[in-house]
């Protein structure tokens, strides 16, 4: 694992947010690197700083101090047009509210990054249908995502997510919104894709079935990371942590 | 697009065989708003009756006046006092001798008016609707929709409604104008009017409505493009 090159790196990012005359700090410096491959679970309560530092991460946000290197590019550098290309390629985002686009099928939300990256239709069509394949729902590629359920509409979200070949998912909270066998699936399914197409998988939850599945997890506490945890550290300290937190 | 030489090739890793780029062709575009309309088809009629009717408005004044000119240029005395008798006034034309009918500042007031409002009134009802679709602005943004692809797609729909909306203002409101000079002054008013200016007044009309449309919409759309794609995420639902 060590031999792999970091994919993203947090360096002393810290970050505020001005709520009238408060000044709020929902980072207080961070440093994470987090490697190429791996599957990473930010958890954290909310109200930690943990979706911060995860839309930071994403290149949603820039940090009010400290840098974020994707691809040992600090993306603080970047002007629109390059951050939309970064969106468009380098990460796939998936969201607790799943986000498709209603007025489309579910092949044409999974069509719409490769359009955006100037791919011919054909081959977009193609590959889309690939992916749908790949989350297993090929057979209703036709349907608009009100005719679907929530875990598929989130199997949809995650094809698109892969439209562009990313070499980063970001999924925060994916399985927020699914009852739990369909979370469960999900899990599994992201876990997959994780080890089969070596996608770096970087998730925001609370969800504790998401340990088993994560190479690390970080655990993020009032603006600060409490402790990161390797996959073997975990499976030791799992039952402690769950039940001291319900 | 031709941004592709300011990219300073900083993710030289990525996107073997695809050119650096991020686009959304304009039929691909067109399809998308055309999309958006038929879903929120009743929320779009709402929007494009009050420019149905500032349009209808000033059609139906502009043909109003269209009729009484025909009149005017009949040369027949009997219905150029008729004219007068209904209350239109007749001021000095171009040319010595001849007259035309002036149009009343009031009615050029209202007119003014009712596009005004109906201006506001599409701003309004356009931030309501960039309100509502934060999430779909967003989601597109984080899937590398540059700022210009929101802007069009807000520009083609506001224009396609401004369009159909001017359209069937102009010829409600045109129809009524004939109408109403029927009425008054029979069939003369139908016999004198002359085909260039009523091309020329719904021509007029429905160039108003459009571009009422665009610059009702221009505010709105300007800040659907520029929201941050984390500021749409955190929209709830």
């Amino acid at each position: 694992m060590s031999d792999k090159h970091n994919i993203v790196r947090v360096s002393g990012v810290t970050k505020s947010f001005e709520l009238g005359k408060l000044t709020v700090q929902a980072l207080k410096g961070v440093d994470l690197a987090i490697r190429s491959g791996e599957y990473l679970s930010i958890m954290g309560p909310s109200g930690s700083g943990k979706s911060t530092l995860f839309n930071m991460i994403g290149g949603l946000d820039k940090p009010t101090t400290g840098k974020v290197f994707i691809d040992e590019v600090d993306i603080a550098q970047l002007d629109a047009f390059e951050l939309a290309w970064l969106r468009n390629r380098k990460i796939g985002y998936i969201f607790q509210t799943f986000n498709l686009i209603q007025v489309m099928t579910a092949l044409e939300n999974v069509t719409l990054p490769m359009t955006f990256a100037g791919v011919p239709e054909e081959d977009a069509a193609k590959k889309g249908l690939e992916l749908l394949g790949l989350v297993g729902l090929r057979e209703r590629h036709a349907h608009k995502p009100m005719e679907l359920s929530g875990g598929q509409q989130q199997r949809v979200a995650i094809a698109r997510s892969l439209a562009n070949t990313p070499a980063i998912v970001l999924a925060d909270e994916p399985t927020g919104n699914l009852d739990l066998t369909t979370g469960e699936e999900i899990i599994a399914l992201l876990k997959s894709l994780s080890r089969d197409r070596g996608v770096t998988i970087i998730s925001a939850t609370h969800d504790y079935k998401m340990l088993n599945v994560s190479d690390r997890v970080v655990w993020i506490r009032d603006g600060r990371i409490d402790k990161i945890e390797e996959r073997d550290q975990l499976k030791i300290t799992l039952g402690g942590i769950g039940a001291k937190e319900y | 697009m031709d941004q592709n030489s300011t990219h300073n090739g900083l993710f030289s890793s990525g996107a073997e065989g695809i050119s650096r780029q991020v686009v959304l062709p304009m039929r691909k575009s067109l399809d998308i708003s055309i999309r958006s309309l038929q879903v929120r088809f009743f929320r779009s009629l709402i929007t494009v009756m009050s420019l149905v009717l500032a349009v209808a408005f000033l059609a139906f004044t502009l043909l109003g006046h269209d009729v009484a000119m025909g009149l005017l240029a009949s040369g027949q005395p009997s219905l150029q006092s008729e004219l007068v008798k209904a209350g239109f006034d007749l001021a000095p034309g171009r040319y010595p001798g001849s007259y035309e009918v002036a149009a009343s500042a009031k009615d050029r007031w209202i007119v003014i008016l009712s596009l005004l409002v109906c201006a506001v009134g599409i701003v309004n009802a356009q931030l309501m609707a960039v309100t509502e679709r934060f999430r779909e602005i967003g989601t597109m943004k984080c899937l590398g929709a540059l700022d210009s692809f929101v802007l069009r797609l807000f520009l083609l729909e506001a224009g396609m409604q401004g369009l159909a909306g001017s359209f069937v203002g102009a010829i409600l409101g045109g129809i009524t104008g004939v109408l109403v000079g029927m009425l008054r002054f029979g069939g003369p008013a139908l016999m004198y009017l002359r085909f260039e200016d009523v091309a020329a007044s719904m021509g007029w009309s429905i160039l108003v409505g459009f571009i009422l449309s665009l610059v009702g919409v221009s505010y709105p759309a300007l800040v659907a493009s520029r929201m941050p794609p984390v500021v749409a995420m955190r929209a709830e639902e």
